[in-house]
């Protein structure tokens, strides 16, 4: 409420580093505020910041507080993260609580982060996957279901209040400064496991990158479902050579001896129901968010890996 | 990384090394492409190709200025021989020729990709999983595909069906159709004699998960191999229905057909 002449804007998921970048590059020309329900984080005396469960009903308080013009949720939680149970929980219907309370309060910009994880990895997956492909990690791994299952809550709402104008992204690998997930911490480690005999393509996206394009599909109005990636592609074991990694080869047949090692060795960024994305390539095709919306990524792979390369952090 | 690059200093001259170079393939900051071809392996797969190609199997030529320069292409080819050599000694002969050289992408069996090391291997040779999403992305990428319609059907076959095509698969047609594509008609002649198999040994591929088991002699026999590049075939993207489809591959096949019998009677003897 401090500034009421500019618009307000919700940003959920505030705790994390790419949400904080996309904060950063809003705040001078919107009222943000910012939410997240892992823990309340300081972003500056402007930006008020909560700490809720979305199914709380406290939750909506912020609703008639603040006259949202739109939303950014960026508050998913990843795969590595929780318990199934309390994933879906915050996932699928803390989102559809957020998207009926948008409704509910005249919304009408709304931006989703996704994952490329939806498309799963199968031997069978062509390369360059546009967005019309079916969801299949819905049937491959009970672990990816909430992400699948977000898309599809996403989409019926997408479908169903046209004047929501629901932007949902599906980015590849998001790595850089800052970023927790399974990738960046691989790359970021000084011993890395790989499955022997398998090197798939995969795509990066540095998290400045991943900002501005949020931004963009924010301030751009466009509805729809957009994969976010690069045209460029390295072999995940060439990547890990490239940040300076050393390759640990896991037997990688039968199929459940890599999973039966990594949940013997507790190996957090290596986890069995990502297996197998580092088997089988899921190389996703950005073509229709670089027409649409005019994106074009300012840094490139050797930027990225040598980031790494002189930011290791002890195993 | 490091074994590559010795491999690489050993076989690869600076003038080959030039000529990979030179030719067009949209490749990423880092070598690669979408479909996992790296620069750096390709030319390491064409200094061995080059020596299989002439030394072993003696390969002559003739037609391949019919390819052309630019824009989609599907090379169309009769499949035999129980292993993708005739897709290896189609591509070097395009990859190879003296004016304005192109890098073929063959499609492979659905199979491989699950194979540890070889799947990874083949795609950075340029060898890119047999699924229509993939071709008509490459058409769409001005890349030249070689396509042998016959899938397992034809590789797999015994020795004494050699020569004899089977059915065809309509996809390849749709989508030259869609994707404006020449379509080249290629008929390759000795590979059935490269490994000739006496029978399918259909339980051990089963219990595998192979497409065949062949009987047949455990290494690869030095035949003699022709190949013939027919004339480029155009066909429009008219509304039509399957069977004028398959009509319309029925005339590329018996092309392929009339390609092998010259091959077959210019051949004066197998090795």
């Amino acid at each position: 409420m401090a500034n009421s002449s500019k618009p307000a804007i919700l940003v959920t998921g505030a705790a994390g580093a790419l949400a904080q970048q996309v904060i950063n590059r809003l705040r001078d020309d919107f009222h943000l505020v910012a939410v997240d329900f892992r823990e309340q984080v300081y972003l500056g005396d402007d930006v008020p910041s909560y700490c809720i469960d979305f199914n709380k009903r406290v939750f909506e308080d912020l609703f008639r507080r603040y006259d949202f013009e739109g939303i950014i949720h960026l508050g998913r939680i990843m795969s590595s993260q929780e318990t199934r149970m309390r994933r879906y929980n915050a996932n699928v219907l803390g989102s559809q609580k957020l998207l009926d309370l948008a409704h509910k309060y005249g919304i009408h910009r709304v931006v989703i982060l996704s994952t490329y994880h939806v498309y799963g990895a199968t031997a069978y997956n062509p390369a360059l996957i546009d967005e019309q492909a079916p969801l299949k990690s819905a049937g491959l791994s009970m672990d990816l279901i909430d992400s699948v299952e977000l898309e599809n809550l996403a989409n019926i709402y997408l479908w169903r209040y046209p004047d929501l104008n629901i932007t949902l992204l599906r980015p590849c690998n998001i790595v850089g400064p800052g970023v927790r997930n399974s990738i960046s911490t691989l790359l970021a480690s000084r011993r890395a496991p790989v499955l022997a005999g398998f090197s798939p393509m995969m795509q990066f996206i540095h998290i400045d990158d991943m900002a501005d394009a949020i931004v963009l599909a924010y301030r751009k109005s466009h509805r729809g479902v957009f994969n976010v990636a690069p045209d460029d592609w390295i072999a995940y074991q060439h990547a890990l050579d490239l940040s300076g990694c050393r390759r640990v080869p896991i037997p990688s047949i039968p199929p459940s001896l890599p999973r039966t090692i990594a949940r013997l060795l507790g190996l957090k960024s290596f986890p069995s129901y990502l297996m197998s994305f580092f088997k089988y390539p899921v190389i996703i095709d950005g073509r229709a968010f670089r027409d649409t919306f005019g994106f074009k990524p300012k840094r490139p792979l050797k930027e990225i890996f040598r980031y790494y390369r002189e930011n290791k952090h002890p195993v | 990384m490091s074994l590559r690059s010795f491999i690489k200093d050993k076989l690869v001259s600076q003038s080959l090394d030039d000529q990979i170079n030179r030719i067009r393939k949209p490749l990423g900051s880092l070598g690669y492409d979408p479909w996992g071809i790296h620069n750096d392996t390709l030319k390491i797969g064409f200094s061995v190709a080059q020596k299989v190609y002439s030394k072993y199997f003696r390969v002559e030529a003739e037609g391949v200025e019919n390819v052309p320069a630019e824009g989609p292409v599907l090379l169309i080819a009769n499949h035999s021989g129980q292993l993708p050599i005739d897709g290896i000694l189609i591509a070097f002969a395009l990859a190879s020729r003296q004016d304005r050289p192109r890098i073929p992408r063959a499609m492979i069996e659905r199979f491989f990709p699950t194979v540890p090391y070889v799947g990874n291997m083949l795609n950075q040779l340029g060898a890119v999983l047999g699924d229509p999403v993939n071709c008509a992305k490459m058409l769409a990428n001005d890349e030249a595909v070689i396509v042998f319609p016959e899938g397992i059907r034809g590789s797999g076959k015994l020795y004494r069906d050699r020569y004899q095509l089977k059915r065809f698969g309509n996809g390849f047609m749709r989508l030259a159709m869609q994707y404006n594509a020449t379509v080249v008609p290629v008929g390759v002649v000795g590979c059935e004699e490269t490994i000739p198999a006496l029978a399918n040994f259909r339980p051990l591929a089963k219990a595998l998960g192979l497409p065949y088991v062949p009987v047949a002699v455990p290494f690869v026999l030095p035949a003699k191999v022709y190949l013939k590049f027919g004339k480029p075939m155009y066909f429009d993207n008219a509304d039509i229905p399957e069977e004028k489809v398959t009509e319309r591959v029925e005339v590329v096949k018996a092309e392929i057909s009339e390609l092998i019998n010259q091959g077959l009677s210019e051949r004066k003897r197998l090795f």
